[in-house]
């Protein structure tokens, strides 16, 4: 349930940039390595607590995000997908070889998890050993993005990305500046992503490369199309019960990934707005039966 | 002179669309532009709003240069478009559609957006109050909470004049208006580009139908090859000889 929290955050933030602004961004890996290794290098290397090298970690994964949106949003669809795919592999390549920061494949060990907060009346919540602490504080910031997405879409600036989603040129011609409306929209999601990256290293205590790599991209891209993309629910619903079922899937060994990949095609083909698209047919046959 | 052209040029590769044209359209008229297939008119659009950059040549809105802004920047300073081709936004609602258009008279950003400032809720009510006035204005009522991609041809195409109308223009610029829209329909579009025009909106129109053009237009520009041929009132520019050569060939402008 703690890693439920940790992916339904990335998938809501990849929700953000590709269901309701419309850009595909395949480099959500990236920035979730790039705001776990942050965190998790502040804590380790300069002893920076846990409150202060979190909110550090989401600055600079927004950072990276502005530093690479700014040229890869000028490209548009298929060309947006593959640069950004691009600079993902980049990426795990450099936290691969630069060892004297990074540790390379021997990866970051020893990530001290949330420190303690001290309460009135001398208790303190210690997360050390307290899974239902941690689930709690998880939990919490997974709400803390849902609402922070929610208020952005439902706002002016949602109807924003709403129009450049819907017709680029259209959205130009009454006076919608689509680029900086795409930046917002990257720039926001790639916040939340390293938000997930720092707490998960936090979590798990241990990162190496492979937690930057492309496959992480494709596994929330995952989510947030069985989920069903362009909704609330929809991330969070994928972010459940995926890792739930690649475990179950477990038991037939190697036909595991041919297991998974099959249901995800069905899912695909014929749900192809997942979950959250097949609950809505469903729901407005309820109604106009009536 | 609300706005003017002065020795416009766009070159795409050797193929010149449009060749030093000049032309101006007065406060509260309404000009049209037309010419054979090719001649350039959407080119013309197109330069004026910023998609495409021009070669030579200035625009002028109210005296204030507008060459080679892009094409938010042209609708912040007040010229609206329609696209030639049905342009909406298919997945929203017509109301939905028609208080993003007003999008550009609000400015709330994403801190607003993130505290629901004042200013937020403010310009929220304002963009559906304008919605409102557009939705009886270009009598869409009945369409209100209809997906915008699944209203008829027609009512699309007065859609997307009221998305343009919604960000409070000085001038509209409409691409074919009544392109791929049946004779009899014609006739509520007419009457809609005669209202905004009584509202005080200046209005260029690029057009086929020449029973529209005459019927409403203060001053017509002609354009063949990317140059202007003729200018004036509807009945001198009809009775204009290179204007028929243009669009018959050579040879009949004599047989009047």
């Amino acid at each position: 349930m703690i890693m439920a929290c940790v992916w339904g955050i990335a998938a809501t933030a990849l929700n953000l940039v590709m269901g309701y602004a419309g850009q595909v961004n395949l480099a959500h890996g990236a920035f979730f390595g790039i705001g776990a290794y942050t965190s998790g290098l502040l804590m380790l290397k300069l002893g920076i607590g846990f409150w202060i090298a979190l909110p550090l970690a989401c600055l600079t994964a927004a950072l990276f995000g502005l530093l690479i949106g700014m040229p890869s949003l000028r490209t548009k669809g298929a060309y947006f997908a593959i640069g950004t795919l691009c600079f993902n592999v980049i990426v795990t390549v450099i936290i691969d070889r630069w060892e004297n920061l990074t540790e390379g494949q021997r990866g970051l060990l020893g990530i001290p998890p949330p420190s303690a907060i001290p309460l009135p009346y001398g208790l303190t919540v210690r997360f050390d050993n307290n899974m239902v602490a941690t689930y709690y504080l998880f939990l919490i910031m997974l709400l803390l993005t849902l609402f922070v997405t929610r208020r952005i879409v439902i706002s002016l600036m949602g109807k924003d990305f709403r129009a450049v989603k819907g017709n680029e040129e259209l959205a130009a011609s009454i006076g919608i500046n689509p680029f900086r409306t795409k930046l917002i929209a990257f720039v926001t999601s790639t916040f939340f992503a390293g938000l997930a990256g720092g707490l998960y290293a936090s979590y798990i205590g241990f990162l190496s490369p492979d937690i930057s790599d492309f496959h992480v991209t494709f596994e929330v891209l995952i989510q947030v199309m069985f989920g069903g993309i362009g909704t609330m629910a929809g991330p969070i619903i994928g972010a459940t019960i995926l890792p739930v079922i690649s475990e179950t899937l477990h038991a037939l060994a190697a036909y595991r990934m041919v297991a998974y990949g099959i249901m995800l095609i069905a899912v695909i083909i014929f749900l192809p707005t997942g979950i959250m698209g097949g609950l809505k047919i469903v729901w407005t046959k309820c109604i106009t039966r009536k | 002179m609300l706005f003017q052209t002065m020795g416009l040029t766009k070159s795409f590769g050797g193929l010149t669309a449009v060749n030093d044209l000049s032309f101006g359209i007065e406060e509260g008229q309404i000009v049209s532009v037309i010419g054979p297939n090719g001649a350039g008119k959407s080119t013309v659009f197109n330069l004026v709003t910023g998609v495409h950059r021009p070669t030579a040549g200035r625009i002028e809105l109210m005296g204030r240069s507008i060459t080679g802004l892009k094409p938010y920047q042209v609708a912040r300073q007040g010229i609206a478009r329609t696209f030639q081709s049905t342009t909406v936004f298919g997945q929203d609602t017509v109301f939905e559609n028609l208080a993003i258009g007003h999008r550009l008279r609000t400015d709330s950003g994403l801190f607003g957006a993130l505290l629901v400032s004042g200013r937020e809720r403010g310009d929220r009510k304002k963009s559906m109050a304008k919605a409102e006035e557009l939705l009886s204005f270009l009598d869409l009522e009945h369409y209100r909470d209809e997906a915008a991609g699944n209203i008829p041809q027609e009512a699309q195409k007065r859609l997307s004049v009221g998305i343009a109308l919604a960000t409070e223009p000085k001038l509209l610029l409409l691409d074919e208006p009544t392109g791929g829209v049946n004779l009899e329909e014609d006739d509520s579009l007419i009457r809609i580009i005669q209202k905004i025009k009584a509202s005080g909106v200046t209005i260029c129109l690029i057009e086929h139908k020449m029973k529209m053009v005459m019927g409403i237009s203060d001053r017509v520009v002609v354009l063949s090859y990317g140059s202007k041929i003729a200018e004036g009132d509807p009945q001198s520019v009809s009775r204009n000889e290179n204007v028929i050569e243009a669009y018959l060939g050579p040879g009949y402008a004599a047989k009047d």
